[in-house]
C-alpha cells in the first residue's frame, strides 16, 4: 500500500485538502459527485507506477467551501490553479464520474499542458440517449448503490450499512452538486464544442451495467475527442474504481506507460 | 382579531388507491390520475364557498400555492387572489403565500400582486414563503440556494413596491437592468406581509427582524409558545415588543350541525395517510442545501429510515384528543378554540375548515356555522384578551415604518 501524505494548498480562498502518493508520471485523480472514500485499492494499485494527488473538491470532505463557486468549470479552473502552483507542466488526469467532467473542462482549457486524459464514466455530456440519474429524488444510499452493479462490492467498500459519518458526508456531497451543476444537471451545453481542441491521448473507461450516466454517452465523448478510445468493462457499473479497482487500475496503468 | 377561513383546495377527485400503490402522493405520482373534469367542478365549488365565506362575515381567505401533488389545486397563489380580488368586495385576501425562491423573475410578482392590491382596493395581504422542499423540485428552482433567493427576491420586491423607478438590480441571485413596473400596490407603503411557516428558527428570526408576523401553521400549543419566545425575544433585541399583531395561528376546524357529522367529515384532515403534503420521500422535502446545517446528522437518519419521522404520525384520535385538530358542534369547538386563544393568544387566526373529500354542502355548513356561530364569539373573546389585529393595533408594516422603537436591549443575532 502507498504511503500517503497530506498536505493544505491555499487557492482560490479555499483550504483544498490533497493527498499525495507513490512514484512515477504526475496523475491527478478526481473524485466522484459523492466523494472519495478513505481507503480505495483503485489509488493504490495505481500509485506503484504513478505519483498520485488526491485532493478532496472545495466543499467535498476536508476541503473548505468556495460560497462563490457556481460551476463546474470553476472548479476546473481552481485545478488548473492547484497545477500551476506545484509546477506540474504535464500531468495525466484521471476523471472518475463527476471528476471525469471537471478533466475534461480542465483539458479544454490547456490542451498543450496535458500528458494523457482518462474519463471514467463521465458526467458533463448530455446522453444522447437514456438521462443522467437524478440523485434528488432517491436516497443517500440507493444513489450511492446505484453506482454499482454488484451490491457485495457497495458493501465492501462502504458495508452494508453506511455510517451516520457516511450519510452525513454524502448530503453535503449532494448538497456541492446542487450549487453547481443543478441546472442543466450535471452535464455542460457547451463542453462537446470545446473537446475538439483536446489532441491529448484519451482512455475512456465505461462499465457496461452503468445505471448512473448510461454507456452511450461515451459515443458522443468519443466522437468530439479526436484521439480517444473506450474500453468497456462487462458487467461492472457506474463505479469502475471501487467495484473493479485492479482491472482500472491495470488498464490506466498500462495506458500511460505507453 | 382577524379570522380568515382557508382550505387546500384539495384534489379529492384522484385514486387514492393508486396513490397508495405507487407508495408517494406527491412529485412524482403522475398526473394521469389528475382529472381535469373533476378539476373544474371543484375550483367552481372552491371559488362559491369563498365567496360565501365572506357572506356570513368572514374577515379573510387565506390563499397558498403548492405544486405536483393532490393536496392543493392551487398552482398559483396569485390566480385565486385575482379571481376574489373580482368576485368579492369586503374580504382580505391573505396570501400565504407566495413562494419567493421559485420566482425567476420577482419583479413581475411584485407587478401581479400590485395588481391584485388595486384590483380588489386595497385587501391584499401579501404573505412570502420559502416553499417547500418538494416545490423547489417541482420547479426546478436549485433548494441550495433557497433561503438567499428568498430574502433577495423579498428585498427587491418590497424596493420594487416603495423606491420609484426606473432602477437597477444587480444581486447575487436576481439581476434586472431597468426595474420599473407600470403597477404599484394601492396600499401604503406597502401591503402588510405576513410570514407562515413552522418551527424553523431561521424564519422566525427573520420575520421578527422586519416586525412580520408570523403565522404557524397548526403548530402544537408548547411548540407554538417556543415560537412566540423566540419571535419576541428577537423583537426585543431591535427594540419593540411583540404582541398579538405579531401572531397568526392556523388551526384545522371543521364544524357541523351534529357532533356525529363532525367527526366524519374531520377524519378527512387524514386523507393524505396523515402527512399534511403527502406521502413523499423524505429527500423530496428536504433536499440537500435546503435545510438547516444544524440539523443535518438527525435529519440524514431519517431519511433512510433509521429514525422516526420527527412529526410523528399520530392517529385522527390521537390529534383531536391533543387539540391539533378540532371538531364537533360550534357549542364543542368554541371551548376549545378558547383554550388556545388563552394559551397562544393571537391576533390573526385561520380556520383551515374542510379538507379531502368532504362535500360541497358540508363545507358550505362548515364556513356558515364558522361565520354565524364561531366567529362572532370568538371576536368577543379576543376583545376581552385583548387579541388585536395588526389591523385593529395600526401596527406598522415593518419595522422600517416603526415609530416606537426602544433602544436595544442587546444586540441583534
Amino acid at each position: 500500500m502507498a504511503a500517503w501524505s497530506e498536505s493544505t494548498i491555499d487557492i482560490a480562498g479555499i483550504k483544498l485538502h490533497v493527498a499525495r502518493g507513490g512514484e512515477g508520471p504526475p496523475v491527478l485523480v478526481l473524485h466522484r459527485d459523492n466523494g472519495a472514500p478513505e481507503a480505495s485499492a483503485f489509488h493504490d494499485e495505481l500509485a506503484k507506477s504513478a505519483h498520485l494527488l488526491l485532493p478532496h473538491h472545495p466543499g467535498w470532505g476536508r476541503s473548505s467551501r468556495a460560497e462563490w463557486m457556481r460551476s463546474v468549470r470553476d472548479l476546473a479552473v481552481i485545478y488548473r490553479g492547484v497545477l500551476a502552483d506545484l509546477g506540474i507542466d504535464r500531468p495525466v488526469l484521471v476523471g472518475l464520474g463527476f471528476g471525469g467532467w471537471i478533466a475534461a473542462e480542465m483539458a479544454t482549457m490547456a490542451p498543450a499542458e496535458l500528458a494523457k486524459l482518462v474519463l471514467v464514466a463521465p458526467l458533463g455530456i448530455r446522453p444522447p440517449e437514456g438521462d443522467i440519474l437524478d440523485q434528488a429524488i432517491v436516497s443517500y444510499i440507493d444513489y450511492a448503490r446505484a453506482g454499482f452493479e454488484d451490491q457485495g462490492a457497495f458493501d465492501k467498500v462502504y458495508g452494508a450499512e453506511p455510517t451516520t459519518d457516511q450519510l452525513e458526508a454524502w448530503d453535503i456531497a449532494r448538497e456541492m452538486c446542487f450549487r453547481i451543476a443543478w441546472k442543466p444537471y450535471m452535464y455542460s451545453q457547451t463542453l462537446p464544442h470545446l473537446l475538439g481542441n483536446v489532441k491529448a491521448p484519451t482512455l475512456i473507461v465505461w462499465g457496461d451495467k452503468d445505471k448512473v450516466v448510461p454507456l452511450a454517452t461515451a459515443k458522443r465523448y468519443l466522437a468530439t475527442l479526436p484521439n480517444a478510445r473506450l474500453e468497456v468493462l462487462a458487467d461492472c457499473g457506474h463505479c469502475a474504481d471501487l467495484e473493479r479497482p485492479a482491472s482500472l487500475a491495470k488498464l490506466v496503468g498500462t495506458f500511460i506507460a505507453e | 382579531m382577524h379570522l380568515m377561513y382557508f382550505t387546500e383546495q384539495p384534489m379529492s377527485a384522484y385514486d387514492a388507491e393508486a396513490g397508495l400503490k405507487y407508495g408517494a402522493t406527491a412529485l412524482t405520482f403522475s398526473n394521469r390520475h389528475f382529472d381535469p373534469v373533476a378539476g373544474s367542478r371543484l375550483y367552481g365549488e372552491y371559488l362559491e364557498q369563498y365567496v360565501y365565506a365572506e357572506e356570513v362575515g368572514i374577515d379573510g381567505i387565506m390563499l397558498n400555492e403548492h405544486h405536483n401533488a393532490p393536496f392543493c389545486m392551487q398552482a398559483k397563489a396569485n390566480i385565486f387572489a385575482a379571481v376574489l380580488a373580482g368576485a368579492t368586495k369586503r374580504v382580505k385576501i391573505v396570501l400565504l403565500g407566495n413562494p419567493l425562491p421559485l420566482s425567476e423573475n420577482p419583479i413581475r410578482l411584485a407587478e401581479e400582486l400590485a395588481m391584485i392590491d388595486m384590483i380588489s382596493k386595497g385587501r391584499l395581504v401579501s404573505g412570502f414563503v420559502r416553499g417547500g422542499g418538494q416545490e423547489q423540485l417541482a420547479t426546478g428552482v436549485n433548494p441550495a440556494y433557497n433561503r438567499e433567493r428568498f430574502e433577495e427576491a423579498h428585498d427587491l420586491i418590497i424596493k420594487t413596491w416603495t423606491v420609484p423607478g426606473p432602477f437597477r438590480w444587480e444581486g447575487t441571485h436576481y439581476q434586472h437592468r431597468v426595474v420599473n413596473p407600470w403597477a404599484l400596490p394601492l396600499q401604503k407603503p406597502y401591503p402588510r406581509v405576513w410570514i407562515p411557516g413552522v418551527i424553523s428558527k431561521e424564519t422566525i428570526i427573520w420575520a421578527a427582524k422586519q416586525r412580520y408576523p408570523y403565522i404557524a401553521l397548526n403548530t402544537s400549543i408548547p411548540q407554538t409558545k417556543q415560537i412566540w419566545q423566540l419571535y419576541d425575544e428577537t423583537a426585543a433585541t431591535l427594540g419593540y415588543r411583540s404582541g398579538p399583531e405579531n401572531r397568526g395561528y392556523l388551526a384545522r376546524i371543521h364544524v357541523a350541525e351534529t357532533e356525529e357529522k363532525a367527526i366524519q367529515n374531520a377524519k378527512q384532515f387524514m386523507w393524505m395517510q396523515g402527512e399534511f403534503t403527502g406521502l413523499a420521500h423524505p429527500v423530496w422535502a428536504n433536499p440537500s442545501g435546503y435545510f438547516s446545517p444544524s440539523g443535518r446528522r438527525n435529519f440524514v437518519e431519517f431519511a433512510v429510515g433509521r429514525a422516526k419521522n420527527p412529526r410523528g404520525n399520530p392517529t385522527f384520535e390521537q390529534q383531536v384528543a391533543d387539540g391539533m385538530i378540532i371538531c364537533g358542534t360550534p357549542k364543542q369547538v368554541l371551548s376549545r378554540i378558547r383554550q388556545l386563544l388563552e394559551e397562544t393568544r393571537p391576533g390573526i387566526m385561520a380556520v383551515w375548515g374542510n379538507d379531502g373529500n368532504v362535500s360541497h354542502q358540508d363545507a358550505m355548513t362548515c364556513i356558515r356555522l364558522l361565520g354565524q356561530e364561531v366567529f362572532p364569539k370568538v371576536r368577543e373573546w379576543a376583545k376581552e384578551l385583548e387579541l388585536t389585529s395588526p389591523f385593529e393595533a395600526e401596527a406598522p408594516v415593518s419595522i422600517a415604518y416603526a415609530k416606537d422603537l426602544k433602544r436595544p436591549v442587546a444586540a441583534a443575532e
